[in-house]
């Protein structure tokens, strides 16, 4: 019998799945550990990890980890880098770590063209603490701490972080994608390899930013939660690429 | 580098003692008065191919260094007392994740911004910490040009061979003086890292560097260990210097520069037929508590001369546990206590003789 599916390789064995039902945590890590894989890059790795619900990346990535403190997964990565310059090194972090408490970190890492690759997941909310107002917390949207919705009065407006990202000299590639529909996973994968690759050709800095769902903290089932993605999400925060030195 | 006298600024001659102990990386943000540091290694470090980061904060460097000690490189960031209130979360992360850093901190005085003339107001900072949790630093302080360049080889040591942050306190009037020191050779040995750097997982399981806990025994066991491993290291590392305490009366105690200005008031009050000795430890963590309670109960007292409202004096105090007397002479910040103000507040302790007396000048 052929084998059409299996766990990646650079996934653990027999990890205990802790993410909420219908998180997008879950395709998003595949997706990278898929690419380890296909670029063999399991034992050239380090990972800088987050806070919030991606600190237990390590929980499922057969990879080497650093935690860094909340909001600091890039300076870390620098730190890595630097003193490795041989060594494939990436963050895996939350829109609140990579673009609220970690907004400095993350930026000047692009602006110095630090070549490493950065992920971003963007669920609008922070997750881990059971769904506050973020950087990119929708206009409108009911958080707990917005419980009459987000309104500019009282707290400005959401980032949109990938644009941001790609208007630094030293970035080579920002995109963002959505984990709601096959096509749109597919493109994700497409879009992750290349901020691998831009970091992998010396280009500079990688970046990719993944709308996903956050059921839980939404309120929404799974199902209804994609829907949001795309009905709600993706009008505002576009996909698409928006920097891509590999092009050039 | 060889043993040939220089004559060298303490800032420089730590920069060029952490290249001599192997660095591999700086990363650093500019603050005054230790500025000299960052600014040395952006033109050394490129020369030998070796990393420098312009960081955009000190919240960054630390974290840099945090990253690059993970995998065992050999790091150090540079700053001064509010700067290095912001790298204290980063720190107590450092102690739990048993990374081996090396952070350099050239004193001004605060609180808050503060000034950049020298003061020693940064002892608890460095020795019990602004960071959360129960964690402990090696805190080394240097009282010389050359012990900056000394303890910088120790510094590099002591983080490696224990897995555990070093603090360099050094102040701003020896980061900015000029005195003859040499560099000789790095006499400390390599240490293997290789059991726990974060390397790339070759031929092997993802190794996770991370102080996040969820096993609750499994966490109080590890604080128990990292408490276990300071034992160690007070038993194995803690360093003084002692004066004349031989016949001494009364022992002035002091750390960093500080220790220069005892030093020549013993030697007055000595001319003064004043039975006068001095202490000063080297490592502030581990601090020589064992030996000011020896000290003390041979019935010697204690002044702690200190340019802060009385940090260290209290630890004197801990140690002394009421067996004898400690004063205090004391200045916040700014001019340095001279020997002419500790001789004669020395003298009017010996006067009182009333126990407990505190002389801020």
């Amino acid at each position: 019998m052929q084998a059409v599916f299996s766990v990646p390789k650079s996934m653990k064995e027999n990890f205990k799945y802790t993410f909420c039902p219908g998180c997008d945590h879950g395709i998003a890590i595949r997706l990278v550990a898929e690419l380890i894989d296909e670029l063999n890059l399991r034992e050239n790795t380090i990972c800088s990890t987050c806070v919030g619900c991606s600190v237990f990346l390590y929980d499922f990535l057969n990879i080497d980890c650093v935690e860094a403190p909340h909001g600091r997964a890039c300076a870390s990565a620098t730190g890595v880098k630097r003193a490795n310059p041989d060594k494939f090194v990436f963050t895996y972090q939350g829109d609140g770590d990579f673009a609220s408490i970690g907004f400095a970190e993350s930026m000047h890492t692009a602006i110095r063209g630090e070549n490493i690759s950065a992920i971003c997941i963007n669920n609008t909310t922070f997750g881990m603490t059971g769904g506050q107002l973020g950087p990119t917390t929708l206009m409108g949207q009911v958080t707990t701490t917005s419980p009459f919705g987000r309104n500019k009065e009282y707290y400005g407006y959401p980032i949109k972080i990938a644009e941001q990202v790609a208007l630094c000299d030293g970035t080579a590639f920002s995109a963002r994608v959505a984990l709601d529909t096959i096509p749109h996973i597919n493109q994700a994968k497409l879009a992750l390899k290349k901020a691998f690759e831009v970091q992998l050709n010396g280009l500079g800095f990688g970046f990719v930013e993944i709308l996903s769902s956050c059921p839980t903290n939404w309120h929404m089932t799974p199902h209804d939660a994609h829907e949001w993605v795309k009905n709600e999400m993706i009008p505002v925060f576009p996909l698409g690429v928006f920097k891509d030195l590999m092009e050039k | 580098m060889d043993d040939k006298k220089v004559l060298i600024k303490g800032n420089y001659a730590i920069a060029q003692a952490s290249i001599n102990a192997g660095c591999q990386c700086y990363f650093g943000y500019p603050i005054t008065p230790q500025t000299e540091i960052g600014e040395y290694l952006s033109a050394e470090m490129p020369k030998l191919g070796r990393g420098y980061v312009s960081a955009e904060s000190e919240l960054a460097a630390i974290n840099m260094v945090v990253g690059a000690a993970s995998t065992g490189a050999k790091v150090m960031t540079s700053s001064s007392s509010c700067a290095v209130a912001l790298m204290q979360e980063t720190l107590s992360y450092a102690c739990s994740d048993e990374l081996p850093v090396v952070l350099v901190n050239v004193m001004r005085a605060g609180p808050g911004l503060g000034y950049v003339y020298p003061a020693q107001g940064d002892y608890n900072q460095a020795v019990y910490g602004g960071g959360n949790g129960d964690y402990k630093i090696i805190v080394l302080a240097p009282s010389t040009v050359q012990e900056c360049i000394d303890y910088t080889y120790r510094a590099f040591y002591l983080a490696r061979k224990y897995r555990n942050p070093v603090i360099l306190l050094a102040d701003g009037l020896l980061g900015q003086m000029m005195e003859p020191a040499s560099f000789g050779k790095n006499p400390y040995p390599e240490v293997d890292v290789s059991s726990w750097a974060l390397s790339g997982a070759k031929g092997r399981d993802g190794k996770a560097i991370y102080s996040c806990a969820r096993d609750e025994k499994a966490h109080i066991q590890k604080i128990k260990d990292l408490f276990k491993k300071f034992e160690v290291i007070t038993e194995n590392e803690t360093s003084y210097e002692e004066f004349e305490t031989d016949d001494a009366e009364i022992i002035l105690t002091a750390f960093g520069s500080m220790t220069r200005n005892i030093k020549a008031s013993i030697k007055v009050l000595r001319e003064k037929g004043i039975k006068a000795g001095g202490f000063r430890p080297i490592t502030l963590s581990p601090f020589p508590a064992k030996r000011i309670y020896e000290l003390a109960s041979q019935g010697k007292n204690f002044a702690v001369v200190e340019m802060n409202m009385g940090q260290m004096w209290k630890d004197v105090k801990f140690a002394v546990e009421g067996q004898s007397y400690v004063s205090l002479i004391n200045r916040p910040c700014g001019e340095w206590l001279s020997v002419e103000e500790i001789v004669s507040s020395v003298e009017n302790i010996l006067r009182t003789k009333e126990g407990e007396y505190a002389s801020c000048i």
